[in-house]
């Protein structure tokens, strides 16, 4: 594999709640290390709470990490300061879940499409601004003049177009997307995927794309990470992770899915249990609670992601 | 702002005739001010002592005070102290409440310490501030409009620091912070072009408060010079005849209470606008 | 249990109303659950609310059609006045829980508060009655969680807890507005499980509105789909899914993810979905379908009986037997 253009080592992060008077702290990242190659796309996967959206606003520096580090193009995302930052933030860029929310309703579309150029002073000229916006609108399948419009004439789908539109101007090397198409209509959803898909073609994006759906993030993905409570279990090939998942959490998750053919259906009541509460961690293996497959150990050793026979997927489970 | 969002503006008062009538009216006194010399039908400073008190007739509709004076043409020269008192109060709390709201929302230590200060102010009852402030400064017209701003500038704080703490949260502001934008790009572009409309409304509510307050000043003696024509000087000068020529009492204290009132349905009508509640009631984005 | 005819729900004035369900009819049998499918804006929720006698006010109305529960027309009747009535009881469950639960309350005072009103018991055969509808809803340790307080329960025991609230008053139809859209898939599998359950057990009809193909596919025995405020296809689940005759049902199905795993561009329908009132004339999803015809802008689709219980509201359905 070719050197990775973006790479995260042992990530974590926590943040500190208020419970009934007590400060407790929260682990949303424990050690997390990701890496993605120039041109490919990474799917996290995972429920809510699994800290996958932590790792994207860490890469762009929303959240400080507790520990760990991340390199862009062999730097230290964490520690850039002046040129180099301002080429981070550049380079790295987001995409948000709601299209609603993610969109100054006091701004026109222009001026949040060419945000980040205004504020890192990339454009020459107001002439240069404007074909720079008008281009990157066409490219995301906007007419030029939406630039002029506002956020409550659009629809949620136009909306998330111009959100895109927001993350390519000018030119990102790694798109960082959070949930891009949860938020729209199942036949809006495809369109959009569409589009990142043709995207990361044409302009030979690299994606980090997090989702809670497994079968967007079958769609869109190269490779497939599956996150639970904070820790990676399980790292494949996309096919890897929806046709022969190792882990038992990916295979739960896989079979929770619900298959659009009445012919497999479930047949009652099934009672699978839920997930920890974030605050009061189990010592060992986060699943140990909910896994089939569970033994003494798993209750006392977190296990660390290794390869497992006969593909050499890296899962974390002591009982593969 | 484009026509759709100036029609958006005009909904609620055309859905409510009564705030329609408040807007009227406050237009009347803005009208009044402005050009007092044309409507006043007398000097408001000329001295008439053969009609001394004279009850509301055809030659004076307001009647006349102790001195003669025609008191239809002080109201209408007050109207422009109301406004100035207005104007100013709304101004100092705007320039004081904008910058301390906001930089103390953006930056949670300084907001800690500021807000905790603006707490200590907020105890004291606004009158009480006012007073305590025109006895270390001095009585003047300059002097009242920030004894009294500096009581309203304090809900007006709480008020923008609040709106600006949730707006910190809004995705589209986390999205301009991933591309790198500084809080004074966060302030200029993001927090206030979102903070002018409910500012509006609270704008109109300070507004109306303020009337009251410089009322109150002038009646107490604490507010503008005596010889300056002003609702609160005229009740002030005019309360001892309070049996003799009660109209002396009615008139300015009509305006002051017509005033506050229209002011303060103007400021319903805007908020209920802003209320996502009632937005679609008005027929307006939902 | 029950049965719509030609409900058609408006807003906007008498004289000028805009159609936000139109024409809608579809029949539930005992037992049955029948999924009410579509996209954002289509029409489903505002049908669920005019069924369950639930349209805000002012707003909404019901213009025009017929409601009938356990052969007794209600259509106009709130949902008390249909339990005084002895027309007997819709209950229903929403999208999140939480908003519908009272913060500052135990889970067994609320449970046992619904008990009161529906079999006029109080005290402790109440709360014996809420551990008992816990125990059904498969709360594990129930007597425990009955001094719960909302917030101490996951998003997925919360909903749950809706579930046995809302089947206190013994209904004989359970509406389900996309109960387990905000769970995650685990939790939402369990609950769809559970939902199938309690169907079989206490022989309940559901109506399932939702706008996941896939969890129709799991749950329903009956499908409508809708789009633009009426029921363009109705079929068995079986059939639908093996042979969808209506060109949206095809496309919506097409763009599932799921279905295309590993191919390069997804398969989609262009456009949007239309405003309530924007298309006057012709089929709804005209603008939007790949095989329209010049007829389907002027003229109003027939729905076109094409197999037993499977109608389509289409004048060019899709040929049968061809496989997806």
């Amino acid at each position: 594999m070719s050197e990775p253009i973006l790479q995260v080592s042992d990530l974590k992060t926590s943040f500190s709640v208020k419970r009934s008077g007590r400060k407790y702290s929260l682990k949303a990242v424990d050690g997390v290390s990701l890496s993605l190659s120039a041109g490919e796309v990474l799917g996290i996967v995972g429920e809510s709470g699994c800290g996958k959206t932590t790792v994207g606003r860490s890469i762009v520096r929303l959240v400080q990490p507790d520990g760990g580090a991340i390199r862009f193009k062999g730097a230290d995302v964490l520690a850039a300061s002046g040129s180099a930052l301002r080429d981070m933030r550049l380079n790295l860029r987001m995409v948000f879940q709601d299209p609603y929310a993610s969109l100054n309703p006091r701004r026109s579309i222009g001026d949040s499409v060419a945000e980040a150029g205004d504020i890192n002073k990339v454009f020459k000229n107001r002439a240069d601004r404007a074909t720079r916006i008008a281009e990157t609108l066409t490219a995301v399948g906007l007419e030029p003049s939406f630039a002029a419009r506002y956020p409550h004439e659009l629809s949620g789908g136009q909306r998330q177009r111009a959100g895109i539109a927001r993350a390519i101007l000018p030119a990102p090397a790694v798109i960082i997307a959070d949930e891009p198409v949860s938020a729209l209509d199942v036949s809006v959803q495809a369109q959009v995927l569409n589009l990142m898909m043709d995207l990361r073609e044409r302009l030979g994006l690299s994606m980090l794309f997090i989702s809670h759906d497994i079968g967007v993030i079958g769609q869109i993905s190269d490779r497939v990470a599956v996150m639970y409570m904070g820790r990676v279990v399980e790292l494949s090939d996309a096919r890897g992770i929806v046709d022969r998942s190792a882990h038992p959490y990916t295979r739960a998750l896989m079979a929770a899915v619900p298959k659009p053919d009445p012919s497999q259906r479930i047949a009652g009541a099934i009672e699978t249990g839920e997930p920890p509460s974030q605050l009061n961690r189990p010592v060992g293996c986060a699943y140990a609670a909910r896994c089939p497959l569970v033994s003494d150990r798993c209750r006392v050793e977190v296990p660390e992601l290794r390869p497992i026979a006969p593909d050499n997927r890296l899962a974390a489970c002591h009982n593969l | 702002m484009n026509r759709d969002g100036i029609a958006l503006w005009l909904t609620p008062f055309v859905a409510r005739p009564i705030a329609l009538i408040g807007l009227c009216v406050l237009l009347a006194m803005v009208i009044a001010a402005a050009f007092a010399p044309w409507l006043a039908p007398y000097n408001p400073y000329a001295i008439d002592p053969i009609s001394r008190l004279m009850p509301p007739d055809a030659v004076h509709w307001f009647g006349t005070d102790q001195f003669g004076r025609d008191t239809l043409s002080r109201a209408i020269y007050s109207a422009r102290m109301a406004l100035l008192i207005g104007a100013g109060v709304v101004f100092f709390a705007l320039i004081t409440g904008i910058p301390i709201g906001v930089l103390s929302a953006l930056f949670p230590r300084l907001g800690h310490v500021l807000m905790r200060m603006v707490d200590v102010l907020m105890a004291f009852p606004s009158l009480l501030l006012a007073l305590g402030l025109i006895v270390i400064l001095g009585p003047s017209v300059a002097n009242s409009i920030i004894a009294i701003g500096a009581g309203y500038m304090t809900t007006t704080t709480r008020i923008i620091y609040g709106l600006a703490l949730r707006l910190r949260a809004e995705t589209y502001v986390e999205a301009s912070r991933s591309m790198g934008s500084g809080t004074w790009w966060l302030v200029i572009k993001h927090i206030l072009p979102n903070l002018i409309s409910p500012l509006l409304v609270q704008a109109s509510f300070v507004f109306a408060f303020a009337q009251l307050g410089a009322a109150s000043l002038d009646f107490l003696g604490l507010g503008a010079p005596p010889d300056i024509p002003s609702w609160g000087n005229m009740l002030a000068e005019s309360r001892t005849f309070i049996t003799r020529a009660p109209w002396l009492l009615f008139f300015p204290g009509m305006m002051i209470v017509l005033t506050a009132f229209s002011l303060n349905l103007v400021g319903d009508a805007l908020r209920d606008r802003l209320d996502p509640r009632f937005r679609n009631a008005f027929g307006g984005e939902g | 249990m029950l049965s719509v005819r030609d409900l058609t729900v408006s807003i906007g004035s008498d004289a000028a109303p805009v159609d936000i369900v139109s024409g809608v009819s579809f029949d539930i049998g005992k037992g049955e659950i029948l999924g009410l499918v579509g996209e954002s804006g289509c029409g489903k929720s505002m049908t669920s609310l005019a069924v369950m006698g639930l349209l805000p006010q002012p707003g909404p109305r019901i213009r025009d059609g017929r409601i009938d529960l356990v052969g007794a027309d209600v259509t106009t009747l709130q949902p008390w006045q249909r339990v005084e009535a002895g027309h007997g009881c819709i209950a229903m469950i929403f999208q999140e829980p939480m908003t519908s639960l009272n913060p500052v309350r135990r889970i067994g005072d609320q449970i046992a508060e619904a008990v009161r009103v529906h079999d006029g018991i109080s005290g402790a055969p109440a709360w014996a009655r809420a551990q008992e509808l816990l125990e059904l809803v498969r709360i594990p340790d129930a007597a425990l969680q009955l001094s719960a307080y909302p917030h101490q329960l996951s998003g997925g025991q919360r909903q749950r807890i809706m579930i046995a609230i809302a089947l206190a008053c013994r209904p004989q139809v359970l509406i389900a507005d996309e109960p387990t859209t905000a769970l995650d898939v685990t939790i939402q599998i369990q609950i769809l499980g559970l939902l199938r359950d309690l169907c079989n057990r206490l022989d309940m009809s559901i109506l399932f509105i939702t706008h996941d193909m896939g969890v129709i596919a799991q749950l329903a025995d009956r499908v409508a789909v809708m789009y633009g405020g009426r029921i363009v296809e109705t079929a068995d689940v079986g059939a639908l899914f093996r042979e969808p005759r209506h060109h949206y049902t095809r496309g919506l199905m097409d763009c599932m993810p799921a279905r295309n795993l590993g191919a390069r561009r997804l398969p989609t329908i262009s456009g949007q979905a239309p405003r309530p009132g924007a298309i006057r004339t012709g089929c709804v999803f005209a603008p939007r379908c790949a095989a329209v015809q010049d007829l389907c802008l002027v003229n109003t689709p027939p729905r076109l009986v094409l197999g037993k219980g499977h109608e389509a509201l289409c004048a060019f359905p899709l040929q049968a037997g061809r496989a997806l």
